[in-house]
C-alpha cells in the first residue's frame, strides 16, 4: 500500500504506545481546558489522530504480520508487550473510528444533554473511555487487561451519569451498571490470579505456551477459565448477565449510548475471544464443554429472550438495548461453535453489528434532538417530519433485520452456513426465528413512521425538522457503511477469516 | 482434613468473597451494596498477596552485601549473586546457588493496582449515592424504583 | 447554624470548645506530611511509593479541613489549583513516557534518561512517582472537596 510510505518510521514503530497513551495524557489536558468549544477541539483532534493512526497501524498489520511492542524496554515474559495481530487490528480500528463519529455527533448533542460547566469533563471521561478500550485491546498482558477494562468500565459509569440532566433514572442506571460492571471486572481478576499461579506468568502468549506444555493444566486452570468467562460476559452482557444494559443505553446521553453500543460489549468479546482461543484451546475437555452448554446454550437462549423483550418495549431506546442483547447471542453462537467458519462469522457479527447500532443509536438521539421523543408511539409521521434522519434508521434498522445487500445479512448468512455445516441444523432455525423476530420490532417502527401521518400538537400539523448536519454526517456515514459492508463484503470478510485463522489455526 | 487447615488462607478468601457478594446482593441500602462489594475485593487482594508468600521467604526487599561477616575458613556467610547499583551499593539477588530467599514481588505491584482501581470505583459509586439522595432523597433502592414506577410505567418522564 | 461573625470556634465565654483538638492538629499536620515525603522517596528501600504517600499527604490536608473547616482548607488549598494539580500529574507520568520516546526508546524505557542505563531507571521511577504522588494527592483532596461541599457543614452547637 503506497499510504504506509508517507506514515513517519516513528509512527509505524510506535503506534500500539501512541494509540494508549495519547488519549490518556489529553483526558487529563481536556478536563481543565476552560471553554467548551476549545474542548470538542482537543477530543475532535485527537480521535482523528488516533483513526489515522488505527488505519495505518492496521495496514501495516496486513502487510508484516503480527508485531509485539515491549513496553519500557523489557521483553515479554518480563515485560508488558502491546501485541497487533490480525484478531485485534479491526476491533482497534472500529474503536478508533467509533469515537471518531461519536465526537463528531457529540458537537450539537452535548449543547442540549450536558450542562455547559460539564463539558469539558464530559469530553475528557469520553477520551479516558477511549484509552480505557484501545489499551484492552493492544495490550499482551493478562493484567494489563484489568486495568485498562476498569479504566473504560470507570469512565463509562460516569458518563452514563451525566445522563440525569436529561432523564433521572440514568443515575440508579449507573449506580447498577457500577455494582456489576466491579463485581465482572473483580471476577476477572480473579480468574487471572488463578492464571498466574497456574502459569507463573502473565503474558497471554507466555499462558499459551505454557498451557500448552501442561496440556490444559489443572483444576486451576479450569476454575481460572471458569471465572474469566463469567467476568467477560457480564461485559459483554451475556444473557442473564446484562441486566445493567438497557439502563445503561436508555438513560445516557445520546452520543455515549451510540458509542457504548458499538464498542463497550464489543471489546469484551474480543477479550473472550482471545482467552477462549489465544490463552486456552477449544482442545482442552472444559474448554470445550464451557463453549458447547455455556456460551452456545447461554447464546441462544439470550437470543430469543432477548428479542422477546425488545418486542415488548414502549421506550424505543430499550428496545435497541435489548435487541443488542440478542445480537451478543449470536455471537456467541458463532464463538460456541468453535469451527474456523464459525468463529469468523461471529467476528464478522462483532464488526457489522458495532457499524449498525451506532447508526441506530445516532438516529433516534437525532429524533430525541429535534423532538423529544422517545416513545414508539410518537414515531408517528417521522417519515414526513425527518425524512433524511428516519431514512438512516431505516437503512440500519433493515440491516439489523439482515435483508440482502446490508452487513447484517453477510454475517447471518455466513453465521447459518457455519451452523450449517456442523450439522447443528436447530442453531439455523433459532437464527431464523429471531430474524423474524427483529423484523417485528423493528417493522412495527417502520410502518409507525411512515404510514401514519405526523402527530397535531398545539392544534398544528408537525413541519419538517431536520436534524443538524453535524447529526446527519455520521448516520448517514454508519448507514452507507453498512450498505457498502453488504455489497463489497471481501474486504470485511477476509478480515474476519484472517482473524479466526489466527485463532483456530495457531490451536 | 489437615490439608484444608494448612490452606487456610484459601479458606478465608473465600469467606470474605461469599459474605461481599451476599452484602452486594441481599442489601437494599446503596451504601451498603458499595461496603459489600469493598469487601468483596478485599477478599480478592488477600487471594493475590497470599500466593505471593514463598514459605521461608524473606520480604522482597534486595538485602544488602554488607560483609556478613565470615567463618573461620574466610567464606563469606551469605552466598549469592551480587548486583552493584547506582551509587555503589551491592545488593545480593535471589536465584539458584543464592542463600537468600525472597517472596514473589509481582502480586504486592499487582495488588497496589487493584487498590486503586477499587479506591476509584468505590468513590465514584459514593458520588452516584450523593446524587441519588439529592434527586430521591432516599437511598433504600425499593424506595427508589417506587418513585420511578410511573416514569417506567410510561416510558417517559413526561 | 452558627453566627458567621462570631469568631470562629469561640464560645460565649471566649474559651474555644476544640482547643485540644485544634493545638494537636496544628503539632501533627506538618509531621504527617512529612512522614508523606519520607515514605515516598523510601519506595525505593523498602514499602512506599507514589500511591501511599499521596494518601497520607492528602489526609493530612483533609485533617486540616476537619479541624478548622471547609472553608479554611480550601483558602489554605484552593479547588481550582487542586484540579490543575491532577492534570500535572498525568502529563508527569505521560511525560516521561513522551520524553523517552523523543530520546530514542520505547515508550516508559527509562534507560536513555541519563548516560548510564541504571542511573536512568533510577530518575525514570523517581520521575514517575512523583507523578503519581501529584495525582493521587489532588485526586484524593478533590473527593474530599466534592464530598464536604455538597452537605451544609455541622454547626458547633451539634458537636
Amino acid at each position: 500500500m503506497s499510504f504506509l510510505e508517507f506514515v513517519p518510521d516513528w509512527l509505524l514503530a510506535h503506534g500500539p504506545a501512541f494509540l494508549m497513551a495519547l488519549p490518556l495524557i489529553m483526558a487529563a489536558i481536556t478536563a481543565i481546558l476552560p471553554n467548551k468549544r476549545v474542548a470538542w477541539t482537543s477530543t475532535f483532534i485527537v480521535t482523528a489522530i488516533l483513526t489515522v493512526t488505527a488505519f495505518t497501524i492496521a495496514l501495516y498489520n496486513a502487510e508484516v504480520g503480527t508485531t509485539i511492542y515491549k513496553m519500557g524496554g523489557w521483553a515479554p515474559p518480563h515485560g508488558i508487550s502491546l501485541v497487533i495481530d490480525a484478531l485485534n487490528a479491526p476491533v482497534v480500528v472500529l474503536i478508533a473510528l467509533m469515537s471518531l463519529i461519536t465526537v463528531i455527533y457529540a458537537l450539537p448533542a452535548t449543547v442540549a444533554e450536558i450542562k455547559p460547566n460539564k463539558r469539558a469533563p464530559f469530553y475528557a471521561a469520553f477520551l479516558l473511555c477511549t484509552a480505557g478500550l484501545l489499551g484492552m485491546t493492544v495490550t499482551g498482558d493478562a493484567f494489563n487487561v484489568f486495568v485498562f477494562l476498569e479504566v473504560s468500565s470507570i469512565s463509562t459509569y460516569v458518563l452514563v451519569a451525566m445522563g440525569a440532566a436529561r432523564d433521572r433514572r440514568a443515575l440508579s442506571a449507573a449506580y447498577n451498571y457500577l455494582i456489576l460492571g466491579s463485581i465482572g471486572a473483580t471476577f476477572f481478576v480473579i480468574g487471572v490470579g488463578f492464571l498466574y499461579m497456574e502459569t507463573g506468568t502473565l503474558n497471554m502468549a507466555d499462558m499459551a505456551r505454557i498451557l500448552a506444555d501442561l496440556d490444559g493444566g489443572s483444576r486451576v486452570a479450569k476454575i481460572a477459565f471458569g471465572f474469566i468467562v463469567i467476568g467477560l460476559g457480564l461485559k459483554l452482557a451475556m444473557f442473564p448477565l446484562h441486566t445493567w444494559l438497557p439502563g445503561a443505553y436508555a438513560y445516557s446521553p445520546t452520543p455515549v449510548a451510540a458509542f457504548l453500543a458499538s464498542t463497550a460489549t464489543k471489546a469484551a468479546l474480543y477479550l473472550l475471544l482471545r482467552f477462549t482461543f489465544f490463552v486456552f484451546d477449544p482442545s482442552y475437555s472444559y474448554v470445550a464443554d464451557v463453549l458447547m452448554f455455556v456460551l452456545v446454550g447461554l447464546g441462544v437462549v439470550g437470543m430469543i429472550f432477548a428479542s422477546l423483550q425488545a418486542i415488548f418495549q414502549t421506550d424505543v431506546r430499550r428496545m435497541l438495548a435489548y435487541s443488542s442483547v440478542a445480537q451478543v447471542g449470536y455471537m456467541l453462537l458463532g464463538i460456541g461453535i468453535a469451527t474456523t467458519a464459525s468463529v469468523a462469522a461471529g467476528y464478522l457479527h462483532l464488526l457489522n453489528h458495532a457499524i449498525i447500532k451506532g447508526g441506530l443509536f445516532l438516529a433516534i438521539g437525532a429524533m430525541w434532538y429535534r423532538f423529544g421523543i422517545t416513545r414508539t408511539e410518537d414515531f408517528r409521521g417521522l417519515g414526513k417530519t425527518m425524512p433524511l434522519t428516519m431514512g438512516a434508521f431505516t437503512v440500519s434498522g433493515l440491516s439489523l433485520i439482515g435483508v440482502p445487500f446490508t452487513a447484517g445479512f453477510v454475517s447471518k448468512v455466513n453465521l447459518t452456513f457455519a451452523a450449517a455445516d456442523s450439522g447443528w441444523w436447530w442453531a439455523v432455525a433459532v437464527i431464523m426465528v429471531t430474524s423474524i423476530l427483529a423484523l417485528i420490532y423493528i417493522g412495527r417502527l417502520l410502518l409507525v413512521a411512515y404510514f401514519q401521518s405526523p402527530p397535531v400538537v398545539n392544534g398544528e400539523v408537525v413541519v419538517r425538522n431536520e436534524a443538524p448536519i453535524a447529526m446527519l454526517l455520521p448516520m448517514w456515514t454508519l448507514a452507507l457503511a453498512s450498505v457498502f459492508v453488504g455489497i463489497w463484503s471481501d474486504t470485511m470478510v477476509g478480515m474476519a477469516i484472517r482473524a479466526a485463522e489466527l485463532l483456530l489455526g495457531a490451536g | 482434613m489437615s490439608d484444608l487447615f494448612l490452606q487456610y488462607n484459601y479458606i478465608i478468601v473465600i469467606i470474605l468473597m461469599m459474605t461481599g457478594l451476599y452484602i452486594v446482593f441481599a442489601s437494599r441500602n446503596l451504601i451498603k451494596k458499595l461496603a459489600g462489594l469493598s469487601v468483596f475485593q478485599t477478599s480478592v487482594f488477600l487471594l493475590y498477596i497470599t500466593i505471593g508468600k514463598v514459605s521461608g521467604g524473606q520480604p522482597p526487599i534486595l538485602i544488602e552485601d554488607k560483609g556478613y561477616g565470615a567463618d573461620k575458613d574466610g567464606h563469606a556467610l551469605l552466598e549469592g549473586t551480587i548486583q552493584t547499583a547506582a551509587g555503589g551499593a551491592s545488593y545480593i539477588l535471589p536465584g539458584p546457588g543464592s542463600d537468600v530467599l525472597y517472596s514473589n514481588p509481582l502480586p504486592h505491584v499487582l495488588i497496589l493496582t487493584a487498590i486503586v482501581v477499587g479506591v476509584a470505583t468505590l468513590s465514584i459509586g459514593l458520588a452516584l449515592t450523593v446524587r441519588i439522595r439529592e434527586v430521591y432523597r432516599t437511598i433504600e433502592e425499593d424506595e427508589i424504583e417506587a418513585a420511578d414506577f410511573i416514569y417506567n410505567l410510561e416510558g417517559t418522564a413526561d | 447554624m452558627s453566627n458567621p461573625e462570631e469568631k470562629l470556634g469561640v464560645d460565649e465565654f471566649g474559651r474555644d470548645p476544640h482547643v485540644l483538638l485544634r493545638v494537636i492538629a496544628k503539632f501533627l499536620i506538618p509531621l504527617i506530611a512529612l512522614f508523606a515525603f519520607y515514605v515516598q522517596f523510601h519506595g525505593d528501600y523498602g514499602p512506599g511509593g507514589g500511591f501511599q504517600a499521596g494518601v497520607i499527604l492528602a489526609a493530612s490536608v483533609i485533617l486540616y479541613a476537619l479541624i478548622f473547616g471547609l472553608a479554611e482548607a480550601k483558602k489554605a488549598f484552593p479547588p481550582r489549583l487542586i484540579r490543575y494539580g491532577m492534570t500535572l500529574g498525568v502529563i508527569l507520568y505521560g511525560g516521561t513516557g513522551v520524553v523517552n520516546l523523543i530520546l530514542g526508546g520505547e515508550f516508559l524505557n527509562y534507560s536513555n534518561l541519563a548516560s548510564d542505563s541504571i542511573a536512568g531507571q533510577h530518575y525514570g521511577i523517581l520521575a514517575v512517582e512523583l507523578g503519581v504522588l501529584v495525582t493521587v494527592t489532588t485526586v484524593m483532596i478533590a473527593i474530599f472537596y466534592a464530598f464536604g461541599s455538597r452537605q451544609p457543614e455541622t454547626s458547633d452547637e451539634d458537636w
